[in-house]
């Protein structure tokens, strides 16, 4: 089996969900046009990054009835698509979500666990931490989500792999830092470690990440998907708006598990064992 | 670890597009710059040329009596090379009005009166030419507060704000400005002879790497010194970096309310764009 994935790098604009999501729906649309059955937007897509005190005005009850939601359910009976959006509790908390839509339906919400707070991060200031990470059935296989800072911690795309993940879904809103005499520093690091997790995995991993400004921040795109051989099938370019297409050959999981038994060898009870020890002893 | 070179183009890239995306987004499509005849001036009017067409940028040359004769002439050389719009208006009247009421002024005074007469010319051409002021002051300067509060570092964006001063350089070469603007001894032109390495005591060379660990690499004092630097010389520099917190923050709002700007209303200047 094979799946078309468009990874939507895109611009957006701060604070404005209604601009946003008409763009959503126009990228939605030439994905679909262009055969792609999975479109990935990047983290807080339909907001922007850097909200600060604008969060409560974004915030989102995800439901059919929701102005924004309704519009992006509808475009999803056409393409599965993941977007990024401030989700708002019944009891007034506020998360970076992810919502993973298909067929109408809100198939999975992953809120952001890890909210750096640090250098030129501030999220714990604004936002709510997530805390779980579940894996969840597709149309095309068993997905995890993982949104920006989440996957700096190699406990998150592992939780998800152990749940059956598969197909792996990062999206970021990543800002361009550490610029030497070679390349952007915060760019080379993250696509290094998409494919580390790619090969450890053995599964697809895919990045979106948004392009754009917002103050001084430069967000620098070049989405990428690696298989589960670890090789790269596509990539984005630097800071541009783009849209990546690729084609994922599910058959390749199998494949590349056959040759390199890495999930069925894993221990994750020793993991489990060794962890409560070392809890224990805190 | 002292890295300091750049990838220009990707640098050129990223500070062209920032132009854009930050005069655009605040409602305009042009903008003004104080075209001394120094590097750090001559960078930002190349990035701001690319970035918003010749046409729209306004360099202001702003000459005093004391200027050097050749900063109005290399000035020229930029203009004429990127064929940008241009004003000259020389300040020494405005400036001497105010100085003659004062006999003993200082050379400090005086200097900070003219980096503040400068500021007012761009601002009011920043209205005259619906534009945006483009500050361009580096990271060394603005670390070591080497600037006027006020005066040169007023501006609405500054995109070579995160580059030191030898990375400017860098930039410089790779964007092809006129070479006796990059071989000259930087100055602030504020009186004869001035040269910023003379007053400061230290070359931007040596200084620029001391800061690179500092900064970017978040050194120890004790792991500069060991690094090689002097400890006088470092302990001066941290020093300088320390007393001149207040030219890079917003003056402080003493907190009353339940909300408060600058602590607790807090937004992005891009919002809503």
């Amino acid at each position: 089996m094979s799946i078309n994935i468009a990874l939507a790098q895109i611009n957006t604009r701060l604070g404005d969900l209604s601009s946003n999501l008409d763009r959503h729906l126009t990228i939605a649309n030439e994905a679909c046009q262009n055969g792609a059955d999975l479109l990935v937007f990047p983290e807080l897509s339909l907001t922007g990054y850097s909200l600060q005190d604008l969060v409560p005005q974004v915030a989102i009850r995800p439901s059919k009835e929701d102005p924004v939601f309704k519009h992006l359910l509808q475009a999803s009976l056409e393409i599965d698509m993941v977007v990024g959006f401030v989700e708002e509790d019944a009891r007034h908390r506020f998360y970076i979500a992810a919502g993973y839509l298909s067929k109408g339906e809100i198939t999975h919400i992953h809120r952001k666990v890890h909210l750096p707070t640090y250098g030129i991060f501030d999220e714990k200031r604004f936002l709510a931490a997530g805390d779980t990470f579940r894996a969840f059935d597709t149309r095309f296989g068993r997905v995890g989500l993982l949104i920006c800072e989440d996957f700096w911690h190699i406990s998150s795309p592992y939780l998800l792999w152990q749940d059956g993940a598969d197909i792996f879904l990062l999206h970021s809103a990543s800002p361009g830092r550490g610029i030497t005499d070679k390349h952007i520093g915060s760019a080379d690091w993250v696509e290094t470690i998409n494919r580390a997790y790619a090969g450890l995995f053995t599964a697809f991993f895919a990045h979106s990440n948004r392009v754009g400004f917002e103050d001084g921040l430069y967000f620098w795109g070049g989405a990428t998907l690696f298989d589960p051989d670890g090789k790269l099938m596509a990539m984005g370019p630097y800071d541009l708006e783009a849209i990546t297409y690729a084609e994922m050959d599910l058959n390749q999981l199998r494949r590349t598990r056959t040759r390199l038994p890495l999930l069925r060898d894993e221990r994750p009870e020793l993991v489990l064992h060794e962890l409560g020890r070392i809890l224990k002893h805190d | 670890m002292i890295d300091l070179p750049i990838n220009s183009e990707l640098v050129r890239n990223i500070l062209v597009r920032f132009i854009d995306s930050e005069i655009t987004r605040a409602g305009y499509s042009r903008a003004i710059i104080n075209l001394s005849g120094g590097i750090d001036s001559a960078v930002a009017c190349v990035l701001a040329a690319e970035a918003l067409g010749p046409e729209n940028v306004l360099a202001i040359r702003i000459p005093y009596k004391t200027s050097a004769p050749d900063s109005l002439e290399h000035a020229q050389l930029l203009i004429d090379q990127l064929n940008i719009q241009s004003l000259t208006i020389p300040i020494t009247e405005m400036v001497d009005s105010l100085i003659e009421c004062f006999p003993d002024m200082s050379k400090t005074r005086k200097g900070n009166i003219m980096a503040r007469a400068r500021m007012i010319i761009a601002y009011d051409q920043s209205e005259a030419f619906h534009g945006l002021v483009i500050g361009t002051g580096n990271k060394t300067e603005i670390l070591l507060g080497y600037t006027t509060l006020f005066g040169d570092s007023a501006c609405a964006i500054n995109p070579i704000g995160d580059l030191y001063k030898t990375q400017v350089r860098q930039l410089a070469v790779d964007l092809k400005i006129p070479q006796v603007i990059i071989d000259k001894p930087p100055s602030a032109d504020l009186w004869l002879g001035q040269t910023d390495e003379a007053e400061l005591g230290f070359t931007y060379e040596k200084v620029d790497q001391l800061l690179y660990l500092l900064i970017d690499h978040r050194y120890q004092p004790a792991e500069c010194i060991q690094a090689g630097f002097e400890e006088k010389f470092v302990q001066s520099v941290i020093d300088r970096i320390q007393r001149f917190q207040f030219k890079r923050s917003l003056p402080p709002i003493a907190k009353i309310s339940s909300r408060t700007i600058g602590s607790d209303f807090l937004f992005f200047r891009d919002s809503g764009t």
